[in-house]
């Protein structure tokens, strides 16, 4: 993992300086909420419906144990005893006092943490697959890269008054994990035929009120020349990117206006004439974030565990748990441990101090130190060997994280919605309770296979309803709360955007429908491997339409 | 309007001149670059330092024949949170432009220093903050991570590169 | 018999710790929407408004403004969804905020 050198901890306590000098400053009324509005959000902090809410960045979605440790001492200090995990793979607490945000971001700081860049017009916290450095199928760690633009994209100077907010993610898996296709610039990393790695990168995508797939403006970048391509990009956006409407603000607009090739002829001239970024020092100073990122000391280990088989066989809970919850490691006798922050009922990515506490002593115990944030609001212990697996599941379950849901309809995305959001519509957290409730059987949802379904309070898309299998938007109509349905997203590989089914619902009514939905599936599917968005792909939305608006029109 | 350049109040000696104020024979004006296109021939001949103010809207590109003229670019700052001129001011830096880089408009201390790494010099702010705060949020912070030409503060990758090389000798 | 009167209350969050608070009718700043003060007539209203700028002016709130209330029995219930649950807290978690502290408002949020 990546650590902080004296420049990054002396960057950071300059930063806190400036920001506890920035607060008192508003509190002594020398500046108007109006002036202080942007310099809080650069720093992550919202006033919400019932109070400030701060956005902690966790780079990346990686965290070490005693990160995690603080993280949850400050749920407990200047907080109510949880916090939020995002699909930015932050953490969101949600009972802030201003006078006292200065203080709580010094003690982050401590664990070298910070909330730079986690709001306003500015290049967000750079997101990444959560398996990154553990995967199967992982041509190399994207993190040393992330950390690179990490450094790179902080308060710079140039680009920290963007039309609007940026949002990068990188991922150096050939099985997208990080939704690179619907962020505003998305890095997927490739081998030449010589061994050699490069970049494709994608312009243009993201959620929101248009969503949008992005577009591929270079298919092989060197290595070499990422901080000068993305800083041409950056600057075409800056200089052109619409700023009479903020709806129309983002990059995908600029490139839906310009059209692609105008769109790329901009971005590769403005490469050409940029005075190429000191080379040197860039690859010097990635090769020494690299170093940081060196794989752990992984055992050789034979490449099945027979005290973990024997577990598997005799314990029906916890081979359930396997099936759904680990994922295939990159070294022999080791796995991926997804934790499930999504109980039966639960608030999805909500987890208590005490939570917290746990995963981290485990990460501790058995997984080299190491945490992940998923985009899911999940988290992981990229880590852990085979033999151990009973020994964290029994500590999990001990925990009520334990549920053996990933990816299943039971792993819901929601955002907070309007139990917590000022922009919101709608509540969105209710309706991912009542449907996990209603899917509670495990085994009726592992019959169902993979199922994801995402809900967002308001058009802004926090909870990624457009690439849900089953997207969920919440809207208001005169005071009343009711919900869209799209179906067909998704945000892997293959990505799409979900269009819209019909008519919306009560919020009542959501959970039938779903269920409408779900077994209008079962019936159609030509067995257990054609998945939800395969029936979707090949079937379209009439067998659906048909099961949930039929029988209405019909009376 | 007061003039801020490393975090002093200064005389300002040039004069701001409007669209079709007449140019005094001598001394620095300051025109709008649709008035040097205009007027270049004219312009280019008086006694006097000439610079002008650059509308965010245009590519800094065009101004590079003009530039060896130029003595003054002004960018303006529309809403502080219009950012155009931040990536036009690291343009004209990046085309050789030498001069001084005024910024105008809706300045405001907690940007000023974005501005001063982009490679502004100077700034018309307005009377509404101390002197003291525009000293204190100028030198706030003391690295950066950008490898920006007109860096004022520490680049933190340079440095890093430099004891790297010190510790390998060593 | 129960008599609903129909109004404006105003409301904001309070600078320092963003808690949500309504303008009382002895002019401070109440965590409870059942203190607030119900202004029936425009003109009331704009006057409610008037101590609201001022308010926001002298940093009391970061923002002020109007909402649509009706009272009953004493209690003030706020029309929308939305300040129903400011005047709570959130639906999903009945054990914090003013409904959990005894200054919340006594009309559930959806209904
Ligand atoms: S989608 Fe809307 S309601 Fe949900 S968190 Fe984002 S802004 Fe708030």
């Amino acid at each position: 993992m990546y650590r902080y050198d004296e420049f990054d901890h002396r960057f950071v306590a300059e930063r806190v300086a400036q920001f506890r000098d920035q607060a008192e400053r508003r509190l002594s009324g020398e500046l108007t909420e109006e002036e202080f509005k942007p310099l809080r959000l650069m720093n992550g902090l919202y006033l919400q419906l019932h109070a400030y809410m701060l956005r902690v960045a966790i780079p990346y979605g990686t965290l070490s144990a005693r990160q995690m440790r603080r993280l949850a001492d400050v749920a407990d200090k200047y907080d109510r005893g949880y916090g939020h995990f995002t699909t930015r793979q932050n953490i969101q607490y949600n009972w802030i006092k201003l006078e006292e945000t200065a203080n709580l971001l010094a003690e982050l700081s401590e664990v070298e943490m910070h909330a730079i860049q986690t709001s306003g017009n500015c290049i967000r916290n750079v997101t990444t697959d959560h398996w990154a450095g553990a995967a199967a199928d992982e041509l190399a760690d994207p993190r040393p890269v992330a950390e690179l633009l990490r450094q790179w994209s902080t308060l710079h100077p140039e680009f920290s008054f963007l039309p609007r907010k940026f949002k990068i993610a990188v991922t150096g898996a050939p099985n997208d994990r990080a939704a690179v296709k619907v962020h505003d610039i998305g890095l997927r990393m490739h081998a030449n035929d010589k061994g050699e790695h490069g970049w494709e990168v994608i312009v243009g995508g993201g959620l929101g009120r248009t969503p949008l797939i992005g577009f591929t403006v270079r298919n092989f970048l060197p290595e070499a020349d990422l901080l000068t391509y993305l800083e041409a990009i950056m600057r075409v956006y800056n200089l052109h990117g619409r700023r009479d409407n903020k709806y129309k603000a983002r990059i995908k607009i600029l490139v839906h206006e310009l059209g692609e090739e105008n769109f790329r002829a901009e971005v590769e001239a403005e490469f050409n004439r940029q005075t190429k970024l000191d080379v040197e020092v860039e690859q010097h100073e990635l090769e020494r974030i690299s170093a940081y990122f060196a794989a752990p000391d992984f055992e050789v280990l034979p490449k099945r565990s027979a005290d973990y088989e024997i577990a598997f066989a005799r314990n029906p809970d916890f081979a359930q748990w396997v099936r759904s919850n680990i994922a295939a490691h990159r070294r022999d006798g080791y796995a991926i441990v997804n934790i499930s922050l999504k109980p039966e009922g639960g608030i999805p990515g909500d987890a208590t101090s005490d939570q917290m506490r746990s995963i981290a002593d485990l990460a501790d115990r058995f997984s080299f130190d190491e945490i992940r944030v998923s985009h899911h609001q999940n988290l992981v212990l990229p880590h852990v060997k085979q033999d151990d697996l009973y020994k964290v599941w029994k500590v999990l379950r001990a925990n009520d994280l334990a549920t053996a849901n990933i990816g299943a309809a039971g792993d819901i995305i929601a955002c907070p919605g309007l139990d917590y959001c000022t922009l919101a519509t709608a509540r969105s957290i209710p309706i991912a309770q009542t449907i996990s409730r209603r899917f509670a059987d495990l085994n009726r949802q592992h019959e169902i296979g993979p199922l994801r379904i995402n809900i967002s309070g308001c058009i802004n898309a926090c909870g990624h309803h457009h690439v849900g299998h089953i997207g969920i938007l919440g809207l208001e109509k005169k005071g009343v709360e009711y919900y869209q349905i799209t179906l067909g997203g998704s945000s892997a590989t293959d990505a799409s955007i979900g269009t819209i089914l019909g008519p919306g619902f009560s919020g009542d009514e959501v959970p039938d429908a779903i269920e409408t939905i779900v077994k209008t599936y079962l019936d159609v599917r030509k067995g257990g491997d054609e998945t939800f968005l395969d029936v979707i792909r090949r079937a379209g939305h009439a067998p659906f339409k048909e099961a949930l608006y039929a029988p209405a029109q019909r009376q | 309007m007061p003039l801020l350049k490393d975090s002093e109040i200064i005389a300002d000696t040039w004069l701001r001149l409007e669209d079709n104020a007449s140019v005094p024979a001598t001394g620095d004006i300051i025109v709008p670059f649709a008035r040097l296109l205009a007027e270049f021939g004219k312009l280019s001949k008086r006694r006097g330092r000439v610079g002008i103010e650059f509308p965010n809207a245009e590519r800094a590109e065009v101004l590079e024949s003009f530039l060896p003229a130029l003595s003054l670019v002004a960018l303006p700052f529309p809403k502080f949170a219009d950012g155009r001129a931040y990536s036009q001011a690291r343009q004209l830096r990046q085309l050789g432009f030498a001069g001084e880089l005024r910024a105008s408009g809706d300045v405001l201390p907690d940007q000023l220093a974005f501005m001063l790494e982009v490679g502004f010099d100077t700034f018309e702010i307005t009377t509404r903050f101390s002197p003291d705060i525009w000293r204190r949020t100028a030198q706030g912070l003391s690295l950066s991570y950008q490898p920006v030409k007109q860096q004022k503060r520490l680049h933190v990758w340079r440095e890093r590169q430099l004891r790297g090389e010190r510790s390998c000798r060593a | 018999m129960t008599v609903t009167e129909i109004g404006k209350a105003l409301t904001g969050n309070r600078l320092y710790d963003g808690e949500v608070v309504f303008l009382t009718r002895t002019g401070i700043w109440s965590e409870t929407i059942d203190a607030a003060a119900v202004a029936l007539e425009p003109l009331s209203q704009a006057a409610l408004e008037k101590r609201g700028e001022a308010a926001v002016a002298n940093n009391q709130v970061t923002e002020a403004y109007l909402i649509d209330v009706e009272r009953r029995n004493g209690r003030v219930r706020a029309q929308h969804i939305r300040e129903r649950i400011r005047a709570l807290g959130p639906t999903v978690r009945q054990d914090l905020g003013k409904q959990s502290d005894g200054t919340g408002g006594g009309f559930a949020a959806h209904a």
